[in-house]
């Protein structure tokens, strides 16, 4: 061994050293140190930021589908153009077209004219009657097939605003975008303006969005979302009365019943397989098995929930078999102890207390399957549907829309006024997924038990 | 009686032996319980359980066969003169479904009677048209064989629908009573209970296998169905993708492949460091109360779906990217890039690349700390050259993970990617991957007997088996490198 | 007790290396060491002895400020290293641990190896300028650790591949590798089989030559062997300070008699 005080022999530090003067070595190394920390909260502060972005982004385009621009006016429903002869029958009243109901339109827009300070040069009522939503005809039909006896009165009525008008109002569509597009004229934004002064114009919140059915191409102003959170209701309602059952009870046996042999353990690799596979691969498996093989309709929620619940399976059992671990083995020993059976120690004991763990599982897993689209596209979901599914069971069987897939549809559209529809589609989604994690969040403070 | 009324019958009698059943075990010892084997809901589940699982089980195989049973009947009755043009025998049966649906709501709105329908024939009368007023629409017009054929398939299955609700109400009935023919006092109905608890159970544990099952035939199934129309090998090795509806495609895989992995490696070199460096810093370097903040910011970007990236990748990232990046570097003017996905993409990747690798460093044993921090060594020193290398093989599992969720991930891609197969290195042009490819040829009218649209199966399949593989893999590693500290 | 050999030990005043005064720890609301006062020589072996949880290992963590890692540990108070408070503000821990090495109770080789393991101190601190002089200490920190016979011919075999003694005596050769001036070792026998723990207490004899080695255990007989002084730690308390002979045979507190003779521990 060699002798420690000589300074040149490797390994050992020259001279005495104090402790309170940091050598050059050590303040390089901390500065690598402080890098490094840099690095560690520059990830964050990006992985922070893509978080604000993604949500200010959605935020920024969507928040104005709650807010929708109307016109209401009072409309004569003469009977001239309605009921021609008079005589009151709904069914002569029917052939009257959405057509026909515009020049009633027409002639509310005249009767405003003749106040004062309204009325742009050069814009005829006719054209100015292009400003409502061409839903606005066929609300307007609806409304007097629905109350004929109302035929040859004045009512005051409420119009959707034409999706360019409305997207003046929100800042998408201005008097030189106007004077290059066909759908909208400078001069009816003038108009438009004109009667937002006179009290006829009004932007409002939007119940419609919530409600309404899914509209066409060139009306996204009628669009809304009704159709799509009903058939998203109703395959959770499908998603959670199979995955719940079957989750829990192959759970149990996983955990509890089943042997230690290779058809456990492949179970066990199938599962946790399953849950990596591509969700778009179980959009395969529903279109072949479902659809092709099965014979269920396409675009039905029942075979959108049976695909979700294939999906969200693994999910539930995961989770619900770690709820079962974490009971403690002293509970059921404590029960076998005075006699129960095998399965009257799960059921009583075991079960009761990892049922706030399997609930969070369920309710996360519920969220996850409410926000998949792919899946859902290859079954045909995507089919542009305007009827409300029935009620269930039927409604199970009822072609139906589904939150996110209707985010995916309305991006495909032409019109920027869905590029609004579909961000605030997302918000809608964001606010149920947001109102289900917080569920699961207060279920698991509150039942939660540390053992 | 429908299906669904036939299971509601059928569990209304289950029920009703469950308390038959309990009664008449407590009558058997005049009341008293002690005298039983059982408690005495034991032996009203046991009839519970024999009564309604045969019959459900029957009801819910019967209902899945049943479409097998009828078409393969109907079909004998289509000769190959009613297949049009370019269509083919699955279309046709479409209709004689739809066609038979429509005569039955015609039926039931009074439009058209019974002896009216038997008399009727296709040559002599508009179908369609009346089809059409009760609201169903039939494309083509309505041959005499194909109505002959539907009207079969609506007897057939009136047929079926009785013979299946007297079967299942019989199985029902002859299960409650031959359950408590069995109700002696000494009759061990817990046991026999919870056998029968039991069998349910494991049933319910197969669910996944058969999912499994289910994914791997129909793949495989239709897979094989595709390449017997188009040559395998072109799929494997050609150069090109480009469908033709009218026949004569090219739907060769290597353009999506290298779509899929160009816009998987773009997001993998965005998440893997930043979702690292995430895990280090708040697994080795936040406080509890700054973790406690920022792992579930984080987190919310693991549960939001990925049609909100989608959406952010074509309305925020897209056109971000192409008018401060592609334009003025002259590089492309589409909005829909590799380089859209792929950030988006490593966006959604960062919480899953964080959590795995915080579990593989905590997993790594304080002592290994205790150790380098003994020797002096800082912080960082102590990350890069112990904690990582300790933590390797599980953080390469988890950028597997995070490579087949890259691969399989759908929505960022169709919303930003775009619809272009191209083998092209610019990542600021359009290119498409298998998923894209997979979605735009099942959705939309398409023909379910073409190569074009079978081909989607076969880019399932090897959508399946790649992320299959990494999934075995990446679980392989992790379990081998948990065993190695446990 | 009557098995218990002593070391042989020359009694010739040395220098204090540590000075530790009024030194309190707290953890959050827990009082772990109060009024701890203890001066520890060099070249000498230092045993702490006590029932568990008496605080010992605490106050070991102290000595290279180990304890900085645990956030809710506070400790006031004075620790002189050399005559200079390592808990100075102008410390930085990290060259602190450097001059104070640390040997745990159980062995945490790094999963790198054996060369690694032993060269790791070095390399970050910079020890060595090229490769044969880290080869030099590496051979020169595995012989002090006395298991370079063992190892010599497979020094890129993984460290975690040894028997549990030769892991500790490696983490013993990684700890001196560093050229530490005190030696800290928390019960570093107590994961070890008896034939491992004696090749272990005779390389802590023969370290005394070089460093100043501070040895928590709650083994009295591995006291007796190992050290030349004992402190005995009793409820966060030292209850008595002194030579190991003197501790073992003649203690003056009665609560050390108790815990000496089995009444308490």
């Amino acid at each position: 061994m060699t002798d420690a005080t000589s300074s040149n022999v490797p390994g050992e530090r020259s001279g005495k050293t104090s402790l309170y003067a940091q050598d050059a070595r050590t303040k390089r190394r901390n500065a690598a140190e402080a890098r490094f920390r840099a690095y560690g909260i520059a990830a964050i502060v990006v992985a922070i930021l893509a978080l604000i972005g993604l949500v200010s982004s959605i935020l920024y385009n969507g928040s104005s589908a709650f807010r929708q621009t109307f016109i209401t006016m009072d409309i004569y429903l003469d009977p001239a153009k309605l009921d021609k002869d008079g005589s009151g029958d709904i069914e002569k009243i029917a052939k009257v077209s959405t057509f026909g109901y515009a020049p009633l339109i027409a002639k509310a827009f005249e009767a405003e004219f003749e106040k004062p300070g309204i009325g742009v040069e050069g814009l005829t009522a006719k054209k100015a009657a292009k400003m409502i939503s061409k839903e606005g005809p066929a609300d307007l039909r609806r409304f007097v097939l629905a109350n004929p006896d109302k035929i040859g009165e004045t009512v005051t009525f409420k119009f959707l605003a034409s999706g360019r008008i409305d997207g003046y109002y929100k800042g998408r569509v201005t008097a030189e975008t106007a004077k290059l597009d066909k759908n909208v004229s400078p001069e009816q934004l003038l108009l438009a303006d004109q009667l937002k002064e006179a009290g006829v114009l009004k932007t409002t919140f939007n119940f419609g969005f919530l409600t309404n059915a899914d509209a066409s191409e060139n009306r996204p102003e009628a669009a809304g979302l009704g159709v799509a959170i009903l058939g998203s209701f109703y395959m959770m309602l499908v998603v959670l009365c199979l995955t719940l059952p079957i989750g829990v009870a192959a759970s149990i046996y996983l955990e509890e019943f089943a042997p230690k042999n290779w058809i456990t353990d492949i179970v066990e690799v199938n599962i946790s397989n399953l849950a990596a596979v591509p969700s778009i691969v179980f959009g395969i498996l529903g279109l072949a098995i479902f659809i092709n093989f099965m014979g269920l309709p396409q675009s039905a929620p029942i075979v959108g929930g049976l695909v979700l619940t294939l999906m969200t399976l693994p999910t539930i059992i995961i989770a619900t078999r770690a709820s079962l671990k974490a009971v403690p083995p002293s509970i059921r020993d404590a029960a076998l102890g005075v006699g129960a059976s095998k399965m009257q120690a799960v059921f009583h004991h075991v079960l009761p207390l990892a049922a706030p763990g399997i609930l969070t599982g369920t309710i996360i897993g519920l969220a996850q399957a409410l926000g998949e689209t792919a899946p859902l596209l290859l079954i045909g979901m995507v089919a542009f549907v305007r009827e409300y599914p029935a009620g269930p069971p039927e409604g199970f069987f009822d072609p139906a829309a589904a939150l996110p897939v209707q985010v995916y549809n309305w991006t495909q559209r032409a019109d920027p006024a869905f590029v609004e529809r579909a961000s605030g589609a997302i918000i809608v989604l964001l606010v149920f997924l947001l109102a289900m994690n917080a569920i699961a969040i207060i279920l698991r403070r509150r039942f939660e038990r540390r053992w | 009686m429908s299906a669904g009324l036939v299971i509601l019958a059928v569990i209304a009698i289950a029920i009703g032996g469950f308390f038959i059943g309990r009664s008449r075990a407590l009558g058997s010892v005049q009341g008293d319980v002690r005298k039983l084997h059982s408690l005495p809901n034991y032996y009203g589940q046991t009839v519970f359980l024999f009564s309604a699982v045969p019959a459900l089980l029957v009801t819910f195989a019967w209902l899945l066969l049943q479409p097998l049973y009828v078409e393969s009947q109907v079909s004998g009755m289509i000769t190959a003169a009613d297949v049009p043009e370019g269509g083919s025998m699955s279309l046709v049966l479409a209709d004689v479904r739809r066609i038979s649906s429509g005569l039955d709501i015609a039926i039931t709105s009074g439009a058209l009677t019974e002896d009216q329908l038997a008399t009727m024939s296709a040559d002599e009368t508009d179908v369609r048209a009346q089809l059409a007023e009760v609201g169903i629409a039939v494309a083509s017009e309505v041959r005499q064989n194909v109505f002959a054929a539907a009207k079969e398939y609506r007897d057939i299955n009136a047929g079926l629908k009785i013979t299946l609700t007297i079967v299942a109400l019989v199985l029902a009935l002859g299960g409650a009573v031959y359950a408590m023919s069995r109700i002696t006092p000494d009759f061990r109905a817990r046991n026999v209970a919870e056998m029968a608890i039991k069998a349910l159970l494991i049933l319910s544990s197969t669910v996944a296998i058969l999912t499994t099952i289910g994914i791997v035939f129909s793949l495989l199934f239709e897979t094989s169905n595709f390449f017997r129309m188009y040559p395998a090998k072109d799929f494997f090795l050609s150069l090109t993708w480009n469908p033709q509806f009218t026949g004569g495609s090219d739907l060769g895989i290597a353009p999506l492949l290298w779509g899929t992995l160009y816009v998987s490696f773009v997001a993998l070199v965005f998440a893997v460091p930043i979702g690292l460096l995430v895990a280090v810093f708040l697994s080795e370097y936040a406080s509890k109360r700054v973790r406690s903040l920022i792992k579930p910011a984080i987190e919310i970007l693991a549960g939001i779906p990925t049609i909100v990236y989608g959406l952010f990748a074509l309305i925020t990232i897209g056109p971000l990217l192409r008018d401060y990046f592609a334009q003025p570097l002259g590089l492309g003017t589409s909005s829909s890039s590799v380089l859209t996905a792929g950030l988006v993409m490593g966006i959604m990747l960062i919480p899953f690349v964080s959590s795995l690798s915080d579990d593989v460093i905590n997993a790594v044993p304080q002592s290994m700390r205790d150790g380098s921090y003994g020797l002096g060594a800082t912080q960082s020193e102590t990350v890069k050259q112990v904690i990582l290398p300790a933590a390797l093989p599980g953080i390469v599992g988890a950028v597997l993970l995070a490579a087949s969720r890259a691969i399989g991930e759908t929505m960022i891609v169709v919303m930003g990617a775009g619809a272009a197969a191209k083998l092209s290195l610019n990542p600021f042009e359009a290119m498409t991957t298998i998923t894209v490819k997979i979605v735009s040829q099942l959705t939309g009218d398409t023909e379910f007997a073409s190569p074009e649209t079978l081909v989607a199966f076969a880019l399932g399949l090897s959508l399946f088996v790649v992320t299959l593989g990494l999934n075995v893999l990446a679980l392989y590693i992790v379990r081998k490198y948990r065993e190695q500290y446990e | 007790m009557n098995d218990m050999s002593f070391v042989e030990r020359n009694v010739d005043t040395k220098n204090i290396k540590i000075a530790a005064k009024d030194v309190q720890v707290y953890y959050g609301d827990t009082h772990a060491i109060k009024d701890v006062n203890v001066n520890i020589e060099d070249k000498t072996v230092t045993a702490f002895i006590g029932p568990s949880g008496c605080g010992k290992s605490t106050f070991l963590r102290c000595l290279n400020r180990m304890n900085d890692t645990i956030d809710v540990c506070r400790v006031k108070g004075d620790i002189l290293l050399d005559g200079e408070d390592i808990y100075d503000k102008k410390v930085d821990p990290v060259q602190l641990r450097a001059k104070v090495g640390m040997v745990f109770q159980k062995p945490n080789p790094f999963p790198k190896s054996i060369y690694d393991n032993v060269a790791y101190g070095p390399r970050i601190h910079g020890l060595a300028k090229n490769k044969a002089e880290l080869d030099e200490i590496v051979e020169k920190s595995l012989r002090r650790g006395a298991i370079w016979d063992e190892v010599k011919d497979r020094l890129d075999a993984p460290g975690t591949g040894l028997s549990g003694g030769q892991q500790q005596r490696l983490c013993i050769a990684r700890a001196v590798a560093t050229e530490p001036e005190v030696l800290l070792m928390d019960e570093p026998c107590s994961a070890l089989d008896p034939i491992a723990t004696a090749q272990v207490e005779e390389l802590i004899d023969e370290l005394r030559e070089r460093y100043s080695v501070i040895i928590v255990t709650h083994s009295m007989q591995q006291a007796a062997r190992v050290s030349q002084k004992t402190a005995f730690f009793h409820l966060g308390n030292l209850v008595e300070f002194g030579e190991t002979g003197q501790i073992f045979t003649n203690p003056e507190d009665p609560r050390t008699e108790s815990y000496i003779t089995g009444r308490i521990g």
